[in-house]
């Protein structure tokens, strides 16, 4: 089951903690895999830990001449893109009164517009293909929202609207289109936080404890899948009972 | 150059599922041919492939029939 041999993957945010391990996880089930992100060094460490069928290339998702040229370089590296993983994304928190247009505008063109403007560079060749998985990473927050993160759970939010959309208009040329939405889990992103504020978010999670970027990855390979190929429009979430819907 | 309208009618045959007979100069490829926007898409990427042109999205709005097809592809292929 899950088997990925043949396919290809582009996995951005792969130098991220949950990328990281998407770009693993697809790499195991037998995909070849192009990791993306901003710094270089820890692609290609990635690439050195992996091994065979594994590509880099740098670019950024806020800069709409990268994105594609990732996606073209991503193709001509590969052969062709079967599954798109856009998982690269950022946060800038701030309670709105004091949020700054910059720090609105940065999460919204670098989790958002940039995943829209990379599925549809990707979108063609799948098109002609007849294969397709886009699998966006969103977040809890998109759903249930939180204070701090007007922009990001907007942005997220505008992942799960956007992804339906993109399911109904790709869904009759075997092309799915879904959400993985993670809780809290355990990277980078969420190192920043102090004992006090992780104290009271396990508060909230039944299971009590943060998940970890393996238990994402594994709904992704799912979804990857030739077995997930009636899911669509969906929305995986995957939180520790965080939160039900 | 008549070579032109009959391979891109072939094209249109085989991606519409149509009848040759059905794909006049004047059939609209949504109105007449059943085609819906996605098909149009892919026409408009089958005929880049087959003539080697690219179509830019402005003008590819305006190919509405397989005349207009015709039309583009002669005054812009090599
Ligand atoms: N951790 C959580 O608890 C949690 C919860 C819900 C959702 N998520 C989502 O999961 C995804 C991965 O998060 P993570 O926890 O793994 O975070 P992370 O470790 O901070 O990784 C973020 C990744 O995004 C890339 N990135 C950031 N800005 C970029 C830009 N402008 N251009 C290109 N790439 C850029 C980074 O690349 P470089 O470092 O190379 O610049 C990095 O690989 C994000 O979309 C996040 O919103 C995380």
């Amino acid at each position: 089951m899950f088997d990925l041999t043949g396919k290809t993957a582009l996995v951005t945010g792969a130098s991220g903690g949950i990328g990281g391990a998407i770009a693993r996880a697809l790499h195991r089930q037998g995909a070849t895999v192009t990791l993306s992100g901003t710094r270089a060094e820890a692609l290609e460490a990635l690439k050195a830990e992996l091994g065979e069928r594994t590509h880099v290339i740098a670019a950024r998702m806020d800069d709409p001449a990268e994105i594609d040229r990732l996606a073209k370089e991503a193709e001509a590296a590969m052969g062709k893109l079967d599954i798109l993983v856009n998982n690269a994304g950022i946060t800038r928190d701030n309670i709105s009164m004091r949020m700054k247009d910059e720090e609105w505008e940065k999460v919204l063109q670098v989790n958002l517009t940039g995943t829209f403007r990379l599925t549809r560079a990707a979108m063609r060749g799948m098109m002609k293909r007849r294969f397709g998985r886009v699998i966006n990473i969103t977040s809890i927050v998109g759903v249930t929202g939180n204070p701090g993160q007007a922009n990001y759970a907007a942005a997220k939010a505008g992942l799960i609207g956007m992804s339906k959309s993109l399911a109904q208009e790709l869904a009759s040329r075997a092309i799915t289109v879904n959400c993985v939405a993670p809780g809290f889990i355990a990277t980078p992103m969420t190192d920043v936080l102090t004992d006090d504020q992780k104290k009271g978010i396990l508060a909230r999670v039944p299971a009590d404890r943060l998940g970890t970027p393996e238990e994402i990855a594994a709904g992704v390979v799912y979804l990857a899948s030739d077995e997930a190929a009636y899911v669509t429009g969906q929305t995986l979430h995957i939180n520790g009972g965080m939160a039900m819907i | 150059m008549s070579d032109i309208a009959e391979r891109v009618k072939k094209i249109v045959v085989e991606h519409l599922g149509v009848e040759a007979a059905q794909v006049k100069e004047d059939a609209k490829f949504i109105d007449d041919l059943g085609a819906d926007s996605l098909d149009t898409v892919e026409l408009v990427m089958a005929f880049e492939e087959e003539f080697g042109i690219e179509i830019p999205d402005d003008a590819a709005e305006k190919i509405q029939t397989v005349g207009d097809a015709i039309g583009f592809i002669k005054s812009n292929a090599k």
